[in-house]
């Protein structure tokens, strides 16, 4: 049953791509929510077995990670056979979960979103091949499989940014991503190649079930004063990296806010760019022999964090800031696993960065479907062209406030357990990487309800006798539906479904840092709400006054820049010149210089070719007089 | 019977095959180009009987050729005085010196 998982969404893809031209928009909307509506079914049965079934239990009360099948599919020699397959275990059970349940509010949501526009076929298409990737990544048996359904997630993105492919600015920010995460999967490829040089195997099982097997493979290499398997480690991390747009990887997420806003929700805030989260949950066993490796995680995972909720403060796309924002969440999923130890509260910074995934697809899905309908509603992305808007749209206000409380972490949402239990396990690490943490979850609370304020209260706007409204049915109901989620997904007991060894876990509240954190995310939406509550020359006079790091924080600290100049500057000046150069002068020169030899040799004796015909004759009879000379003379 | 000597066939075959060849780059008419020819093929053909008679006495391969050229030549020349005349109607003139269209 577990293959039609997969094939629902990859036919839905081809019959779309191939006839959906010949079908209405209707029927093509229609066929695309019942394909993935069927997928989401069978998802949620599968997962539902393995997690409440009692199949999946062995004797100990660990969850076992099963391969439901596993084909061959290439085979080069004994050892390099790469199989595609199924695996179930809780991490990929709860991916099971998420991405269809994202998938299909995206496929509802696009009802009413991209009616009328043009290529909605090709949208819906699209989307599906974008399912289909995803769910075939999460269930991959083994590193190959991954990396193969990797790119196609990484090149269904770049399909569906460049989507309104006749805007120079999509198209850019889609060839912009897809060059950046594939710089990054370089990395990933050759990490695999060593890991997998060293281990002589692609799957995930013989070598996280037995990582010191792993560890002792590896014989003590060393390259560069770090150990092989911390190379091969942090170059696996460098493909997460860019998927997940970490720091300095992350300058493309920005950018493919072009696409359309449900594809922003499902690839660029629910799905894809959790990828890099979950490859390294799916190594982490091996991550755990490297302390070298998890140090750099929590590092660029602490930095990104940071830096992204100080960029969220000064943009004034809302989708920009629900972009920076998913950057900043990711990084408290990266730093969450890079603090966990399984001496801390049981690996318990593991489940928390799966329960983070978990509620974090929940409700910044639902911040973006918001998005899309602020954006559908008043046709602009700036929040200088909304404020007040809670009286015109109710069901979208309410709903963004549930999505804003909950990625700020306010009890009883989602977001308030999963952001919690990164904290304690920061805080079991090291009190540093808790306490900036806990800095960051106030910065992040801070931005949204900026957000929040601008969008709905702020001013009273005049949209003359153009005003906006709620959305459609379609629309709403994604908006009501993950809403409700964000409400109660937080009561998951996820300790007991997902942890790093798959032993049930009962997850304990810390009441110090629960309370603290609780306590920083209201001081945060207060300072919000004093700030942007009501039209007021605060803001700007607090920009004038820290104008300098305002104006480097809009310009998200000139990354951008940076990137272009050392494109532009570095690499183009000094190596594709040289390079240009060589191929034009070297290259094209010898080759001209044949032509040209050629064409000098035949200019000259092409007067030969007289058409005369006696003259031919002549040169005939002189040549076959020469040769019958010469033939005597060699006779005597 | 006492054969002649093969020199008294070979050297009037030559001096046909030289007439022919000297008509052949002289003669401004493709007539006469045409008549040149026929003649350097006949030698040829008294050259292939001679050898087969003086070389392999009691084969006939070589009169077999011979009949075959003449076969062929004779085509041939219907063939090439095909191609004159429609160059005559074309451009009212059969001198090969005027006839150089087909160079580089």
């Amino acid at each position: 049953m577990s293959i039609f998982i997969l094939c629902i969404p990859l036919f839905m893809f081809l019959f779309l791509g191939l006839v959906g031209m010949k079908l209405s928009h209707k029927l093509t909307g229609f066929l695309g929510c019942l394909g993935m509506g069927a997928c989401l079914t069978l998802c949620y049965i599968t997962s539902f077995t393995y997690f409440f079934g009692g199949d999946f239990v062995n004797e100990a009360g660990e969850r076992i990670q099963s391969i439901l099948w596993n084909t061959t599919w290439l085979q080069f020699t004994d050892h390099l056979v790469i199989r595609l397959g199924f695996l179930l275990d809780p991490i990929s059970a709860m991916m099971l979960v998420v991405i269809p349940t994202i998938s299909f509010m995206v496929h509802v949501y696009s009802l009413g979103y991209m009616e009328g526009e043009k290529g909605f076929q090709r949208y819906y298409a699209f989307l599906s091949l974008f399912s289909f990737s995803m769910l075939g990544l999460v269930v991959a048996t083994n590193i190959f499989q991954m990396y193969i359904f990797w790119e196609l997630v990484g090149a269904s993105s770049y399909l569906l940014i460049g989507f309104f492919y006749k805007l120079p600015s999509a198209v850019s920010a889609s060839k912009k991503a897809f060059i950046v995460t594939r710089f990054a999967d370089l990395g990933f490829l050759v990490g695999i190649l060593i890991l997998s040089y060293y281990t002589k195997t692609f799957n995930f099982l013989d070598m996280t079930s037995n990582p010191e097997g792993v560890f002792g493979s590896f014989e003590g290499a060393t390259f560069m004063g770090a150990s092989v398997l911390t190379w091969a480690l942090v170059l696996i991390f460098m493909g997460g990296m860019g998927k997940s747009a970490m720091l300095p990887l992350h300058i493309w997420l920005p950018d493919a806010m072009e696409g359309p806003t449900p594809v922003s929700a499902l690839i660029h805030a629910a799905t894809m760019v959790v990828a890099g989260v979950y490859l390294v949950a799916r190594l982490f066993p091996l991550y755990l022999l490297e302390e070298a490796a998890l140090t750099i995680i929590t590092v660029v995972g602490c930095l990104t964090a940071f830096y992204a909720a100080v960029v969220a403060c000064a943009q004034v796309d809302i989708k920009r800031v629900l972009a920076f924002s998913t950057i900043s969440q990711i990084a408290f999923m990266i730093t969450s696993l890079g603090v966990a130890r399984p001496e801390i509260h049981e690996g318990l910074g593991y489940m928390a960065s799966m329960f983070h995934l978990f509620t974090h697809a929940m409700f910044k899905a639902l911040l973006f479907l918001g998005a899309g309908a602020l954006i559908h509603a008043v046709h602009s992305n700036n929040y200088t062209a909304m404020g007040g808007l809670r009286k015109y749209m109710p069901v979208t206000h309410v709903t963004f406030l549930i999505g804003c409380l909950a990625i700020a972490g306010i009890w009883p949402f989602a977001g308030f357990f999963s952001k919690d239990e990164i904290l304690s396990a920061a805080y079991g690490n090291h009190w540093f990487w808790g306490l900036w943490l806990s800095m960051v979850a106030g910065l992040t609370a801070f931005y949204m309800f900026r957000l929040y304020y601008l969008i709905f209260w702020w001013k009273n706007p005049d949209f003359g006798h153009h005003t906006p409204h709620d959305p459609p049915l379609a629309m709403k109901f994604p908006l009501i539906f993950l809403a409700a989620v964000s409400c109660v997904a937080g009561f998951i007991p996820f300790g007991h479904l997902v942890t790093w060894n798959r032993e049930p876990y009962t997850i304990h509240i810390d009441p110090v840092v629960a309370a603290s954190s609780l306590g920083i995310a209201i001081v945060a939406i207060l300072l919000a709400t004093y700030m942007y509550r009501k039209e007021n020359p605060l803001p700007d006079k607090l920009a004038n006054t820290f104008h300098g790091l305002w104006t480097a924080a809009h310009h998200r600290f000139y990354w951008d820049e940076l990137y272009l100049w050392i494109t532009h500057k570095v690499i183009f000046n000094s190596i594709c010149k040289p390079i240009a150069w060589f191929d034009r002068h070297i290259i094209d020169g010898t080759m001209d210089g044949f032509a040209r030899v050629t064409q000098w040799a035949s200019c000259s004796i092409r007067g030969l070719q007289s058409g005369n015909v006696q003259t031919y004759v002549w040169i005939y009879l002189i040549g076959a007089l020469l040769m019958a000379t010469v033939t005597w003379l060699c006779l005597l | 019977m006492e054969k002649l000597p093969i020199a008294l066939y070979i050297i009037p075959s030559l001096i046909m095959f030289c007439c022919g060849v000297y008509g052949f780059i002289t003669r401004k008419n493709m007539i006469a180009i045409l008549i040149s020819l026929e003649l350097m093929l006949n030698s040829v053909d008294i050259n292939f009987v001679v050898f087969n008679r003086f070389l392999y006495p009691g084969q006939l391969e070589g009169m077999m050729f011979t009949l075959f050229a003449i076969a062929i030549a004779a085509a041939e020349t219907a063939l090439a005085i095909a191609i004159i005349v429609n160059i005559f109607r074309a451009v009212k003139n059969i001198d090969i010196r005027d006839l150089n269209k087909m160079k580089f």
